[in-house]
């Protein structure tokens, strides 16, 4: 699904400023898999989300998304992305901010009202279709921001630390439902976040990452199983957060090591 | 309904203020060293409140038609010509917000003279709106242009503000939907900018009223409000209520062309808004 080879991203190139963001990143993701970055504040995990998504261009390097160039995956509305901002218009209600990818690609009323309702239903929130997002609690917007980025049914999600700014119950609430709503839906997660815990219990795979320069170090495989709430109570859930707190503490090395 | 009890209330405590002054002032006002600091309270300088509205029901000239009746039509007439400005410097307004906002290098090069163009003064500028304008529209016309000079600043800072205003996750959201220029504008931008454009209008409504009485006044113009202020003024020192009674219709003048953009406002906001 997605194929990153040789990315680099380096910000005002030249200039006094110079910041190098990504140095080196190697990263293959495939159909169907939940992958999460993490990594300590300024490692560029949210750069290299946009680097998939071709929100901004890389320096070096191939970004491959659905097998297409990331620039061709972008116009082909081959991802949904989910901000940590749920980033509803607040003059829409839920159901047409639901239905605002459906409206940019041209859809007809009836089909996006049909599609948005579905949507809503998936996240739960069918009876709050009329409401505007001001009506509605964090955990709830950002279940409207999920349904939103599903609506043009994308076989890939991006989420930029989409439960970062909620409470922990909800946070863990919601995490469940993303993973129901991908079963369901069959689609492909990246997901940024700096909570290992939630790293963990949603991942099949675990990019640890490093900064200055932004690299990946090591990637940690997740085997926990069918991911019900007692998976947290689990030796396996324990033993697979040491494993990424090890990685996240072990020095950085110079070639990003991958075992799988 | 509070408000409405609130502004009656002002206004009269400031016609209280006005009588009270006149009771107790002397005539010929206070003079500390020869300078006059206070006003002079005699009936030339500050009628009494009502005789200034008993004058709104006498004929303007001796035999002619009453004071309010040619008001009201002076109002009609200069609302006419503040609609045309207003509309004029709402689009030239418009379009320079958007043009600034689609481009970093217009924003930085037309702001500075945006900003710069209402430091010039009116009274310098009318006249020669008026004989550059004077060739190819009527008079009338060149009056809106002044008004409309006034009207555009608002509207082009208010929304270029509001068109700026989307945080950058709602842009990048349309970005990642790789949504065009135009389908960013009209989804995100335009609609975010409504909270910053009503205000701004509220503003230019106001900057149109005086723009369309001070270029009535610097051209000449017949037939409106700012013509009637100066020729009332002329019969000040004879006929001292006349001159308030042609205030009077200027700022009610004002208050209208506020109030409808307010119901406007009220209008559009209705179904947008919880």
């Amino acid at each position: 699904m997605i194929e990153l080879s040789g990315v680099t991203k380096v910000f005002n190139a030249g200039k006094a400023a110079e910041v190098t963001a990504i140095a080196s990143a190697e990263l293959s993701v495939a159909a169907g898999e939940f992958v999460s970055l993490i990594g300590p504040s300024g490692c560029g995990k949210s750069t290299l989300l946009r680097l998939i998504a071709d929100l901004v261009p890389p320096t070096t390097g191939t970004v491959t998304v659905a097998g297409k160039p990331a620039a061709r995956a972008r116009k082909d509305r081959s991802y949904g992305m989910v901000f940590q901002k749920a980033g509803l218009f607040d003059w829409r209600t839920v159901q047409r901010n639901v239905e605002l990818p459906l409206e940019l690609r041209g859809l007809g009323k009836a089909e996006r009202r049909q599609r948005a309702a579905a949507m809503l239903d998936l996240v739960g929130l069918g009876d709050f279709a009329g409401h505007y997002p001001a009506q509605l609690s964090g955990g709830m917007q950002q279940r409207v921001s999920i349904a939103r980025a599903l609506a043009d049914g994308p076989p890939l999600l991006l989420m930029d630390e989409p439960f970062g700014a909620l409470d922990e119950m909800t946070r863990e609430r919601l995490q469940g439902e993303l993973l129901r709503i991908c079963a369901e839906t069959g689609t492909t997660v990246v997901f940024v976040t700096h909570s290992i815990d939630e790293a963990v219990f949603l991942s099949g795979r675990v990019a640890v990452m490093s900064a200055r320069p932004g690299r990946i170090t090591e990637i940690v495989p997740v085997a926990l199983g069918a991911r019900t709430e007692d998976v947290r109570q689990s030796p396996e859930f324990f033993a697979a957060v040491t494993e990424v707190r090890r990685a996240l503490r072990a020095p950085a090395v110079p070639a990003p090591a991958e075992h799988k | 309904m509070r408000r409405a009890f609130g502004s009656l209330a002002l206004v009269a405590l400031a016609a209280g203020a006005w009588e009270a002054y006149k009771a107790l002032a002397p005539d010929d006002g206070v003079s500390v060293m020869g300078v006059r600091v206070m006003p002079r309270a005699d009936d030339q300088a500050m009628p009494h409140l009502w005789t200034v509205l008993a004058r709104l029901g006498e004929p303007e000239l001796r035999g002619g038609a009453p004071i309010w009746e040619v008001l009201l039509s002076a109002c009609l007439t200069t609302l006419g010509i503040v609609a045309v400005g207003l509309v004029v410097g709402v689009v030239v307004g418009g379009l320079l917000a958007v043009l600034m906002q689609r481009s970093g290098f217009a924003e930085r090069g037309l702001l500075p003279y945006v900003v710069l163009s209402q430091t010039v003064p009116l009274v310098a500028l009318a006249p020669a709106i008026a004989g550059w304008g004077g060739a190819i529209m009527p008079q009338w016309a060149t009056v809106s242009v002044i008004a409309a000079y006034l009207a555009f600043f608002p509207v082009a800072v208010g929304l270029l503000r509001g068109l700026q205003s989307p945080p950058p996750e709602a842009v990048e959201l349309m970005d990642a939907y790789s949504a065009g220029w135009w389908a960013t504008l009209v989804k995100l931008r335009l609609p975010a900018s409504l909270p910053f454009l009503f205000p701004a209008l509220k503003l230019a409504g106001a900057a149109a009223v005086v723009g369309a009485v001070v270029g009535e006044i610097s051209t000449g113009t017949r037939g409106g409000i700012g013509r009637l202020v100066i020729e009332y003024s002329r019969e000040a020192t004879t006929d001292p209520a006349k001159v308030y009674t042609a205030m009077l219709g200027a700022a009610l003048l004002g208050l209208a062309v506020t109030g409808l953009l307010t119901l406007g406002q009220r209008l559009a906001a209705r179904g947008v808004t919880p």
